[in-house]
């Protein structure tokens, strides 16, 4: 069973000044004996999220909303288990996997064919899964010879198909997405849209931020929706989204 | 209470993320994450190859400029000082074209480990990955590079006629000893300078000091009388290419020397483990 808790979950990042990041100040300032006093040595705290608890169980789609600065992408980080939360308590079961910047890790000069492995190495495919999942993945780009070629001789829309190919070939229990990935032409838009929804439908849990009303209306059965670092509202898509959209 | 979970490489079959109830500093922790960047060592290969070759892309001649630089840095060096310290060219040429090619493995492999984490940001923020990968990769990649260089060491040794012994097989546990303490000097490091990001500089300097400090370009036995043998047996430097270095040039280091270099690795993987398990959660705030 796929399942995220979060229990009182608080983020805070500290934010390094210039005075407070450098080791060369620390040992400055106890040379020129000014009183140092560890919890004001400059630290400014930024605070992300606040005391946010919530169960997702398996099944739901989950949307976020909230608006610039509210905390979405923290939390969506604190969801994939790259923060870890200050104070509360995350658990996290179920392998996730994040469609967030599917072009990370693509290197410009190599071939299609390089770049599909190193896409497919970034999300976490074991090489011998790979192995099984290359050719579908070198069709669906519908890339044909242009997979010998290094990838910066791509069109934009091309780079997308291939990106969108490699990073959607696995079917993770737990999906988190921040908007709607559409790309390329009207062809294969068609054929993304398609792709996408077979994830988002096999996945066990699905967690989007977007800004897109029809969207989220469409793919989340939950909304949270974010204020501030804390959750303002959480509930069904039908009392959410009117709420938020006004 | 702090809880956190562990999860495996998605699509594994075998049941995953299961929770891991602990504290801040729980060595099991770090252990956890170094487990996990060991198991999928496929990610650290992938990425280090990748890393050589986009440096040397639509390069004719490739990786194997290393060689070629390091080749006529060796020759040069090995011509000045050699006529300089007025050691037979036989025997100084072979020492110093092995000194330089591990130290700039030392050296590289301890400088870069500085980023091995800032350099790595955008993984960090965006993908969950043993955060022990990033070193590894760093490692892998210098070692990728050492392998381009030793092809340099076969090619000196038959321009000064001398053959290898069966001692040079001993260069084998001597570099293994020596990447196991290249990985803990990394891996603290890389979690100090994401904090302290003037670190970086300091360890650039210190190795700049070491290099001369270290028997590197000039030979231990060429230490004036008087001077203490404490200059050479305090440096852990000293042991840590010796280990490799003696065996590569017909000689069997000396008790010491591996002594040395497990004593270095057991006290310095300790004292890693202790911060990483520590800080490891606190990497991703400082990026």
């Amino acid at each position: 069973m796929a399942s995220i808790t979060l229990a009182g979950v608080s983020v805070e990042f500290p934010v390094f000044n210039a005075a407070s990041r450098s080791l060369k100040n620390r040992v400055l300032s106890v040379a020129t004996g000014g009183a140092i006093d560890r919890r004001t040595d400059g630290h400014v705290i930024v605070r992300g999220l606040e005391d946010v608890s919530c169960a997702i169980k398996e099944g739901d789609r989950i949307g976020l909303v909230g608006h610039n600065g509210s905390g979405k992408t923290t939390l969506l980080r604190v969801l994939s288990g790259i923060y870890r939360p200050t104070s509360g308590s995350a658990a996290i079961d179920g392998d996730c996997v994040s469609l967030i910047n599917i072009s990370l890790g693509i290197d410009p000069e190599a071939t299609g064919r390089e770049n599909i492995r190193l896409r497919a190495a970034m999300m976490g495919m074991r090489p011998d899964e790979l192995r099984k999942q290359f050719d579908e993945i070198a069709e669906f780009s519908g890339l044909g010879d242009f997979l010998d070629m290094p990838f910066r001789t791509y069109s934009s829309g091309m780079q997308l198909r291939l990106a969108f190919s490699t990073s959607t070939a696995i079917r993770p229990e737990i999906l988190v997405m921040d908007e709607w990935l559409s790309t390329g032409d009207e062809d294969f838009k068609h054929k993304a849209d398609k792709r996408l929804r077979e994830i988002v439908s096999t996945t066990k849990i699905l967690v989007l931020a977007s800004h897109s009303r029809e969207l989220l209306q469409k793919n989340c059965n939950r909304i949270l929706w974010m204020d501030h670092g804390r959750v303002r509202m959480d509930g069904p898509a039908n009392d959410v989204l009117p709420a938020y959209f006004g | 209470m702090y809880r956190t979970f562990r999860t495996v490489g998605p699509g594994q079959n075998k049941r995953t993320g299961y929770m891991l109830p602990t504290r801040t500093g729980f060595v099991a922790d770090a252990f956890a994450d170094i487990g996990a960047a060991l198991l999928k060592h496929h990610l650290a290969t992938t990425f280090s190859w990748q890393d050589v070759a986009q440096r040397y892309r639509r390069s004719r001649v490739g990786a194997f400029w290393l060689t070629i630089n390091m080749g006529v840095l060796i020759g040069a060096l090995g011509f000045v000082f050699g006529t300089l310290f007025r050691t037979p060219m036989h025997e100084y040429l072979p020492y110093i074209c092995v000194s330089l090619i591990f130290w700039g493995f030392i050296s590289t492999s301890i400088n870069e480990g500085c980023t091995a984490f800032i350099g790595a940001e955008g993984i960090i923020l965006q993908v969950r990955m043993p955060l022990f990968t990033h070193v590894l990769r760093t490692l892998y990649r210098n070692a990728i590079i050492l392998g381009h260089n030793i092809l340099i060491y076969p090619l000196v040794l038959l321009s000064v006629g001398r053959m290898p012994t069966w001692d040079i097989f001993l260069a084998l546990p001597g570099f293994v000893i020596l990447t196991l303490n290249l990985l803990w000097i990394m891996l603290t490091l890389a979690v100090l300078c994401a904090r302290y990001r003037d670190m970086t500089q300091v360890v650039q300097n210190m190795l700049q000091v070491i290099l001369y400090l270290t028997p590197v370009m000039w030979m231990p036995k060429t230490l004036p009388e008087g001077i203490s043998r404490l200059l050479l047996d305090l440096n852990p430097f000293y042991h840590l290419i010796s280990v490799v270095r003696d065996p590569l040039l017909g000689d069997v280091p000396s008790a010491t020397n591996w002594m040395a270099c497990v004593g270095f690795a057991v006290v310095g993987w300790t004292a890693a483990l202790l911060l990483f398990s520590r800080y490891r959660h606190r990497v991703p705030y400082w990026l």
